[in-house]
């Protein structure tokens, strides 16, 4: 394939994909999301019969920085096309801000096999160093404070890593449901932190650019979730770049192995604990980046935004994608997300459908919807 | 006399109240070739348990080199040159042949975080690196696996697994090799391939000790230079096979004789 076709079948691929997306954030009746929901499957299908998939798919694989380039692209098209659509933009945004989080249990589940139950209590911890900080440190560029946020949420779930260095499978999983419940709670009860009644946050400034102004009129104007979407999408695109690259190097070959067997990686000097360490430090940065935007789009954060619900909700995106899969938290998220949002009857019975989801992969695609391929470290035929 | 590489003194490693291993006095010289049977539960695997690290010695010492390492973490070891291979093949059945071996490699890896992820070029020198210093050593063991390089180990047959996983245990170039039953899942002809290739890999690294722990005694008797038997974790014959196999002792514990 030449390098022209090859980036031809990728921007074909990324724009249907784009135009999908679309669909999903745009339409709002119910047959609308349905139709779309039966088409989509079926288009698919039909892709892969005509052999038109693996075609995309082998491009993609040979030019993965264009593909991401190409989507990143695609997306702020999108978020220029939604730009007066208050609630598609938030949407966008949340599924943003989820899959960056889903990168990080990605590289904590996916890589180095330490299952992570309190995914949002390290969002929240991240959206209250937001809170904090930004309000104290006003001086400081926001950029500084998103990434200190992040790094609190890592820092605080190092007090993790003894229990779960001490403990295997089920168990580590225990610990950190009891870390989450025991932060909420802490929270609640905290006056410090506001309470129950939660804490205002300041909006986001970065370069002069404050994101609580409507779009520049220049641009032709938009909701103030236009910068949101955008900052959450850069985010995105960082998170899911940096995940390749630990998933491509040793790093992610270590932690790969001392998932698949702890006492033969042993046995050829693989220090386990430091991969584990260094994967949940990894996503608990990422999960704390994501909450420190989330924070500052909504303005105002309470305990009550950091369920354990939501936690499992992040663990079924990765098992809905496939795990270990950088790509498959994308559709994942995007189907965990919107699909509830959209079907208001869904609303209720959002962790019911969810457990029956999740109950459905394990039973018939226990490798997620799109399994996760052999390892590949750099592009082309070349290992 | 060649040197004593590995020497263990009064070895005793306990489970509870038993004593898998009693007492063990043991000693392995450069490039020897060592084969160590005896009946199930005698204590075999948990002698290369023992020495790797994974159980730690109630009593006794391991000597490297007349260097005291006992109770050295699993990475140690490793660290010090001895690796080894499992009863039940431990490959990473998900990851390529490749992947296998670069992992029996680590010693010889940068895990910089500038050199793994911001420094593409420097990592793909590396990777580079290691594909053809375990492309040679596939082509060197068992020139067919070569070709199989980038496959995952779940679509290799048995002896094609056994042979990656002796390779990554050796691509780090030890100074001590430990078969653990590598002949177990096997047919006869692949067990006879698989030593074939052994023994000429021996024959170009003299100073390669080895340690076999096997059933089959027409194996033990055709690969070893001598050999140790274990019953109820204790040594009850040592020598060459063709003496050991007369040991009356040896006999009842294998035939089940008075």
């Amino acid at each position: 394939m030449s390098q022209l076709k090859t980036q031809l079948v990728i921007l074909i691929g990324i724009s249907l994909s784009v135009i999908a997306l679309y669909g999903f954030l745009y339409l709002e009746h119910e047959w609308e999301i349905g139709l779309l929901l039966v088409a989509l499957p079926v288009v698919i299908l039909l892709l892969k019969r005509a052999n038109m998939l693996i075609y995309y798919q082998k491009a993609a694989r040979l030019m993965p920085r264009f593909t991401l380039v190409s989507f990143v692209l695609g997306v702020l098209v999108l978020i220029l096309l939604l730009r007066h659509e208050h609630f598609a933009l938030l949407m966008l945004t949340t599924v943003l801000l989820y899959v960056t989080v889903s990168l990080g249990l990605t590289i904590q589940f996916g890589f180095a096999g330490l299952v992570n139950f309190a995914a949002i209590a390290f969002f929240g911890i991240g959206a209250y160093s937001m809170a904090v900080l930004n309000h104290y440190f006003h001086a400081v560029p926001d950029l500084l404070i998103i990434l200190f946020s992040g790094l609190t949420s890592a820092l605080l779930g190092a007090l993790l890593i003894l229990p779960i260095l001490r403990t295997r499978g089920h168990y580590a999983a225990l610990i950190t449901i009891a870390f989450g419940i025991l932060l909420r709670t802490f929270l609640e009860v905290n006056d410090v932190f506001g309470g129950p009644q939660g804490l205002k946050v300041d909006g986001l400034e970065i370069l002069g650019w404050d994101f609580a102004d409507s779009f520049p009129s220049v641009l032709g104007g938009g909701s103030f979730y236009m910068a949101y979407a955008i900052a959450a999408l850069l985010l995105a695109a960082a998170a899911y770049l940096l995940t390749r690259l630990i998933e491509a190097s040793w790093f992610g070959l270590n932690m790969d192995s001392v998932r698949l067997d702890e006492v033969a990686s042993a046995s050829f000097g693989i220090n386990a604990p430091r991969w584990k360490i260094t994967a949940f430090m990894a996503g608990n940065f990422f999960a704390g980046l994501a909450g420190a935007v989330y924070a500052a789009m909504s303005g105002f954060i309470a305990p009550a935004s950091f369920n354990f619900a939501d936690s499992l909700l992040l663990v079924s995106i990765v098992l809905l994608g496939g795990i270990g899969n950088a790509v498959a938290v994308i559709p994942a998220a995007l189907l965990i997300v919107v699909l509830p949002e959209k079907f208001q009857v869904i609303q209720e019975y959002r962790l019911l459908l969810f457990g029956i989801v999740v109950i459905l992969i394990l039973r018939f695609r226990p490798s997620g919807l799109m399994p996760r391929g052999l390892r590949q470290y750099f592009t082309g035929n070349s290992a | 006399m060649r040197p004593a590489v590995l020497k263990t003194e009064d070895l005793t490693v306990k489970f509870g109240g038993l004593k898998a291993l009693n007492g063990l006095d043991f000693e392995l010289c450069e490039g020897q070739f060592l084969g160590l049977i005896g009946p199930n539960g005698s204590g075999k695997t948990t002698f290369f348990n023992a020495l790797t690290g994974i159980y730690r010695p109630a009593s006794g010492n391991v000597f490297l080199h007349g260097k005291d390492i006992t109770g050295a973490s699993p990475n140690k070891v490793y660290g010090y040159g001895i690796t080894r291979t499992f009863q039940r093949l431990r490959l990473a059945t998900s990851l390529s042949v490749l992947d296998n071996l670069i992992i029996g490699n680590q010693r010889n890896l940068n895990f910089g975080i500038w050199q793994n992820i911001f420094d593409r070029k420097y990592f793909k020198s590396q990777l580079k690196e290691q594909t053809e210093i375990a492309e040679d050593l596939l082509r060197r063991f068992s020139p067919d696996l070569a070709a199989l390089l980038l496959k995952p180990i779940s679509s290799l047959s048995m002896i094609d697994r056994r042979r990656v996983e002796v390779c990554r245990a050796l691509i780090s170039e030890p100074k001590i090799l430990l078969l653990d039953e590598p002949s177990a899942g096997m047919t006869p002809d692949e067990t006879r391939a698989l030593m074939d290739e052994l023994q000429g890999w021996r024959a170009q690294h003299p100073t390669l000790s080895t340690i076999l722990i096997e059933h089959e005694m027409e194996l033990i008797n055709k690969v070893s230079d001598t050999c140790v038997v274990l019953n109820y974790g204790e040594k009850i014959a040592e020598g060459r096979y063709s003496d050991v196999s007369n040991n009356p002792s040896v006999r009842a514990a294998y035939l089940g004789e008075d």
